[in-house]
């Protein structure tokens, strides 16, 4: 694949009509089968690529390496051990038993909304990040960005010290300063004071502010959240005459209609509502409602992944759909139905048949990106339907303050060109990076004659301004949050600051001139008077135990629809077909770039594009023919005077003419990591298309960035990988869509094992996966899973034990997409274990296919034989063994490997051991669920199952016997541990194009 | 022309052969000799500690239980080293004065922690577990040998793989009544029925499997 060539699409076509309904496909590459992807192919596994760099080897060279590797590895064996010291407390804290993790109940605060979980603390380091299920944003699970939590706190190049114009000072310094500016500003009520923050739902900083602005009245505080909900309030406003949140009851829903809503991938209640959706599902049956799921979006999001049927359109053409299944369901939208729409007028009416029979239990959804015409829409929808009271709830503003942001930042923005800003504090927020790009931020600052910036790095806001204080990690602050309901919980810290950091509190209380109040304080405090309980000890502990405070959620309330609303709807939004649009999307992990320097982050391959260390433009593959584009190629994108060059990655699914770029790229002071990674599309985005417009143009350039995605690598060769049904085929008895899968021969040469105690085993049910990873980065946190760089994934060397594989299903520019995890099959007759001439691969009595790293020299023959393409070797010290930080962060039960050895899943072995040894102290057998493995800890939707399989009555038992489960390449006669249960879609029977039998 | 081999010289090349094979073979015996020598596992090398702390007076003389000092033992993988208040527990009433123990008032005084050598120094790669051992009968001088007769500690066994896996093929020999975990001079009785009747009550197998420690 050296040089730039288009795909031959109409090939392509005519391959998949040709082959109607045969298996699902994994890339156009493969689909095309060109001759360069079959080598790639075919290097066996391009990972195990010659491990030298750059020219060829010749033979005098490899006998050179081959005397020096032997002499070195015989000293290298010689060494001892260098002694270690045994440092213990000198008062040892109640309760801390040395070798035991402690759990703390806390709360992330994730683009202002807080998702409880419980962090690990192993002698005082927290280690890695579960999710809290008693709070209700969480319920237990977590999403990638929370795992990769861990690494964020220890990053080593997060800002560590109190700076003014770059030279260091003490925070005392920064304080004495304020106390001059401040008696100055309340001479003048605070006149040339603005504050400048994300959101704020923090009961705490809110108040603090109210004070503060209470003694200040001239001054302002302003909000900018780059990710901001302004849509939802304007539409809420458009709907109610008053901004109101609107909740979801998934689990009741018979139909679910996201209108371009990631409802299952958003940060703030992403995991909560996969948690119902797929409770639905599982509880479907005898009365019960499943929740069809429709979905209609420009760029495919987990939501779309998982949908019965979903509809590619574009960002503008939403609105239009929107009103026109308004119409469809009596709403009396003026105007006529868009003419672009005309082809799926019978989609459109079957989708509002659908939602009127489902009698009131349904879900309309707009999703934060759509103007507030949809979400205005939506909610008059979902009350002609009768949803509301049912399954859609509506709620007073979670935020302190909810408020249009952008306008916000606008007229901070003009304060500061007029001069009227004297002193600018923004806290925990990066403007100059984030804001739109019209608003010229960095220019406005210079007229501020003293800006000050608190955040975690010293980055593009920090340069521009005289004071930067460092922010503490959520893990090492005290705070409080509200969850996307309302609920609030403590913010505890696991850890002291490792570095100076300071909380938004602090900042605050200084401005406020309450320096002397630590930030614990200044939250305890709030909430001693908020409750104004007698027993608040008692209370306060509870709710630093349980991880929410009780009774702090906001009640459903009642919302009265305006009768006009169907009128006051602004002019549709144009839906011009002889233009290219713009959709801006927050990256799924980075979001607006403020995680851009975790490399856990940037290495794990983004949903459904599989991209990882980069962002692209992303089209349709039709999109791309049109234009003669190809992967890879380099092409500047113009919207308005805006220019922006970014390579083109195809993605079947995104819709036609539409081109989907990610926010958070191209980073200038992100850190060591993040810098200069991917493209920085901030230029298109302005406050007149803050998600995106029509209007692109494109022009190709002859140059080409690589793009590193990981689709192709360890790719199984064809056969039916997933399997796929539907309910009422299920209900007929048909698993699966073909039922001539399974080997009819169970031979082995080997004696079976006879496992008399534990049998361990896994299934994981593809029907809910929804592909976002999560399971991915808990396993990299909980087994100290190296980040290997962008060069390295290019050359297929990626480290993660478990991949989530993307499958597209049917036709080309609408197909159905697919996912599955594969980690280590652990296979019965694995035949990785016959090869390893060391036998440092064996099986254990309990059926774990053991890789024991001290006996690995590094043959790699293990993987050439396994055709799941599951383990993956240190081709160098990947690890980070020297950064001091990090070593504080590594999970202390599992061994941190190091160059030339092997390594892929255990099954979390360490947690089958703790479970068996705190069984052993009980007296008693491990019970069923007591072992949970990493990846199915974090999985918001329960799609991994763990357990015993020699025990009937456990839940991995009962997934087996599922008639839905099959195993992998079974008729290879591996036997595999790990099991799959079939996708399962439930088609709408009036749309006849069934995509998933 | 004379021969150039002498009829000795087939007895110099038997030797020569002979010698060359029981050269390498000595050689590979002297290899694993020192493997397992106390050079190489540091068995039986007393440590030299920040504190001239005695085992046998405490444990031995005194009697103080293990468990006084090393808490976590019977609940957690690391058996715990104490805090230095657990030392000034007695010595903030006696030996108040002792210039031994100057380091430990030294510690509590400034909070700073005493830096002990560690002797039991497993691999990296190597996940030990003492709550699992001593719930299921294996006592503490079963490995660390009579701790109560020594002054500086030293390492009681080689800690080499082959050790451990004595025990994990066949541990009915080193078990004994949970009473008797921390007892020092516990014998086992000549009948190795006892060692058989413990392993099923207390549900010891052998566990020869690779991730048992190595994970």
């Amino acid at each position: 694949m050296s040089q730039l060539r288009p795909f031959d699409l109409e090939a392509l076509r005519r391959h998949l009509a040709a082959e109607a309904g045969a298996a699902p496909w994994r890339s156009l590459d493969e689909l095309a089968g060109r001759p360069e992807f079959i080598e790639f192919l075919n290097a066996e596994f391009p990972q195990q690529a010659l491990a030298l760099d750059g020219e060829g080897v010749d033979r005098r060279h490899v006998l050179k390496l081959m005397a020096a590797s032997l002499a070195l590895a015989g000293l290298g064996g010689c060494t001892r051990q260098p002694e270690e010291r045994l440092v213990p407390f000198v008062r040892q804290p109640e309760h801390r038993v040395p070798g035991k993790p402690v759990y703390y109940a806390t709360s992330a605060p994730i683009a202002g909304f807080g998702v409880g979980v419980l962090a690990e603390s192993h002698e005082g380091r927290p280690t890695k990040i579960e999710g809290n299920p008693d709070h209700p944003a969480s319920l237990g699970a977590t999403d990638a960005v929370l795992q990769a939590a861990v690494l964020g706190l220890y990053d080593p190049d997060r800002s560590q010290v109190v700076t003014q114009l770059g030279d260091i000072r003490p925070w005392s310094a920064f304080v004495a300063t304020m106390e001059g500016v401040m008696a100055a500003q309340r001479e003048r009520r605070g006149a040339g004071l603005r504050i400048l923050t994300g959101t704020v739902t923090s009961p705490t900083l809110a108040s603090q502010l109210t004070a503060l602005l209470a003694e200040l009245p001239e001054a302002r505080w302003h909000q900018w959240e780059p990710l901001g909900r302004d849509a939802a309030r304007a539409g809420a406003l458009l709907a109610f005459g008053e901004p109101l949140e609107t909740r979801y009851r998934l689990e009741q829903a018979r139909v679910v209609l996201s209108l371009d809503a990631d409802i299952l991938g958003a940060p703030a209640h992403g995991l909560r509502y996969t948690r119902e959706l797929v409770r639905a599902r599982r509880g479907a049956g005898a009365g019960n409602p499943r929740g069809r799921l429709y979905v209609v979006e420009p760029f495919p999001s987990c939501t779309g992944a998982l949908a019965d049927h979903r509809l590619p359109l574009r960002r503008c053409e939403v609105d239009a759909f929107a009103r026109a299944l308004a119409r469809r369901l009596g709403i009396a939208v003026p105007g006529a139905d868009d003419p672009t729409l005309a082809r799926h007028a019978a989609w459109i009416d079957a989708l509002a048949r659908d939602l009127r029979a489902a009698g009131g239990e349904v879900v309309v959804a707009a999703g934060e990106q759509q103007p507030p015409a949809v979400h205005a829409l939506a909610h008059a929808m979902n009350h002609a339907l009768g949803a509301v009271g049912r399954t859609v709830e509506h709620a007073a503003p979670v935020p302190a303050r909810w408020e249009d942001e952008a306008a916000s930042l606008a007229s901070l923005v003009e304060d500061m060109q007029a001069g009227r800003v004297d002193v600018l504090v923004m806290l925990g927020c990066n403007p100059v990076f984030t804001a739109p790009a019209d608003l010229r931020v960095a220019d406005a600052l210079a007229k501020v004659p003293l800006r000050i910036h608190h955040g975690l790095y010293d980055d593009e806001t920090a340069a521009l301004c005289h004071w930067h204080l460092p922010e503490a990690h959520f893990l090492e602050a005290w705070s409080d949050v509200r969850a996307y309901d309302g609920t609030a919980s403590v913010v505890q810290p696991l850890i002291a600051p490792l570095y100076e950091g300071r909380t938004a509190h602090d900042v605050v209380a200084v401005l406020a001139g309450q320096s002397g109040r630590s930030s614990h304080e200044l939250v305890r405090e709030h909430w001693r008077q908020a409750l104004g309980v007698p027993d608040f000890e008692i209370v306060w502990q509870r709710a630093l135990r349980d991880g929410v405070i009780e009774g702090t959620s906001q009640p459903a309330r009642s919302a009265v629809l305006r009768g006009d609303v169907a009128t006051r709807l602004p002019p549709p939004a144009s839906t011009a077909t002889d233009t290219l649009e713009l959709v801006l999307r927050p990256d799924p992990y980075l979001l607006d770039g403020r995680f851009a320097n975790n490399g856990w982050l940037q290495e794990l391959p983004r949903p459904l594009t599989k991209v990882t260390w980069d962002n692209a433009a992303y089209l349709a593959p039709a999109t791309a023919a049109r234009l003669g584009l190809a992967n890879e190629q380099v092409v500047e994108l113009a919207l308005g005077d805006a220019r922006v060059e970014a390579p083109v990655w195809i993605v079947p699914g995104v819709a036609a003419e539409s081109v989907t770029l990610h926010l958070g790229y191209g980073r200038r002071r992100a850190g060591r990591v993040g810098t200069g990674i991917g493209v920085d599309v901030q230029a298109l985005r302005t406050r007149g298309a803050l998600w995106g417009g029509l209007g692109l143009t494109i022009r190709p350039t002859r140059r080409r960035h690589r793009i590193a995605c990981t689709q192709d690598h360890f790719s199984m060769e064809g056969r039916d990988l997933v399997r796929r049904t539907t309910v009422a085929a299920l209900a007929d008895g048909a698993a699966h869509d073909d039922g001539a899968h399974e080997p009819t021969w169970n031979e082995s040469l080997y004696d079976p094992y006879p496992y008399e105690g534990h049998r361990w085993g896994m299934v994981i049910d593809l029907a809910t996966c929804i592909g976002c990873n999560a399971c991915v980065a808990a396993c990299t946190a909980e087994n100290n899973v190296a980040v290997v760089g962008k060069d390295q994934v290019l050359r297929g060397r990626e480290m993660q034990w478990l991949r989530v594989d993307r499958y597209f299903d049917g036709p080309l520019d609408d197909p159905a997409l697919l996912h599955q995890p594969v980690p280590c099959m652990h296979c019965e007759t694995a035949p990785c274990e016959v090869v390893c001439p060391v036998n440092a691969t064996v099986h254990s009595s309990e059926g774990l296919n053991e890789m024991v790293y001290n006996r690995c020299v590094g043959t790699r023959y293990c993987s050439n034989n396994c055709p799941y393409k599951v383990r993956r070797f240190n081709f160098y010290l990947f690890q980070d063994w020297n950064t001091e930080s990090y070593k504080l962060g590594r999970n202390p039960d599992v061994t941190v490997r190091s160059r030339g050895v092997m390594e892929k899943c255990t099954y979390c072995v360490q947690r089958i051991e703790e479970a068996r040894i705190t069984a052993m102290q009980e007296g008693r057998t491990i019970r069923d669920g007591d072992i949970v493995t990493a990846c199915q800890q974090a999985c918001p939707a329960d799609a991994i199952v763990f357990g015993d399989l020699n025990d009937p009555s456990s839940k991995v038992a009962a997934w087996h016997r599922d008639p839905r489960n099959y195993s992998l390449l079974a008729e290879l006669g591996t036997r595999p541990r790990t099991t799959y249960l079939g996708v399962v879609r439930d088609p709408n029977p009036a749309l006849a194009k069934d995509r998933t039998a | 022309m004379p021969q150039i081999f002498r009829p000795s010289t087939n007895t110099l090349s038997r030797v020569s052969i002979f010698g060359a094979l029981a050269f390498i073979a000595l050689f590979l015996w002297l290899l694993a000799v020192l493997n397992r020598s106390a050079y190489v596992t540091q068995q039986a090398v007393a440590r030299q500690q920040p504190v001239q702390f005695s085992h046998k007076h405490h444990a031995g003389e005194l009697g103080i239980d293990c468990r006084y000092c090393h808490t976590a033992v019977e609940t957690s993988a690391r058996a715990g080293i104490p805090p230095t208040a657990t030392c000034m527990n007695c010595h903030s009433q006696i030996w108040v004065d002792a210039p031994f123990l100057e380091p430990v008032r030294a510690s509590y005084r400034t909070d700073e922690s005493l830096r002990w050598v560690k002797v039991y120094d497993l691999p990296d790669f190597v996940f030990f577990n003492h709550s699992a051992h001593v719930s299921r009968g294996v006592g503490c001088v079963s490995c660390h040998g009579r701790v109560d007769q020594m002054n500086q500690i030293w390492q009681a066994s080689s800690l080499q793989m082959e050790w451990c896996l004595e025990c994990h093929r066949h541990p009915e020999p080193n078990l004994r009544p949970r009473e008797a975990i921390y007892d020092m001079d516990w014998t086992p009785p000549a009948d190795p029925e006892l060692g058989r009747k413990l392993a099923r009550e207390y549900g010891v197998v052998s566990r020869t499997d690779c991730y048992t420690c190595h994970r």
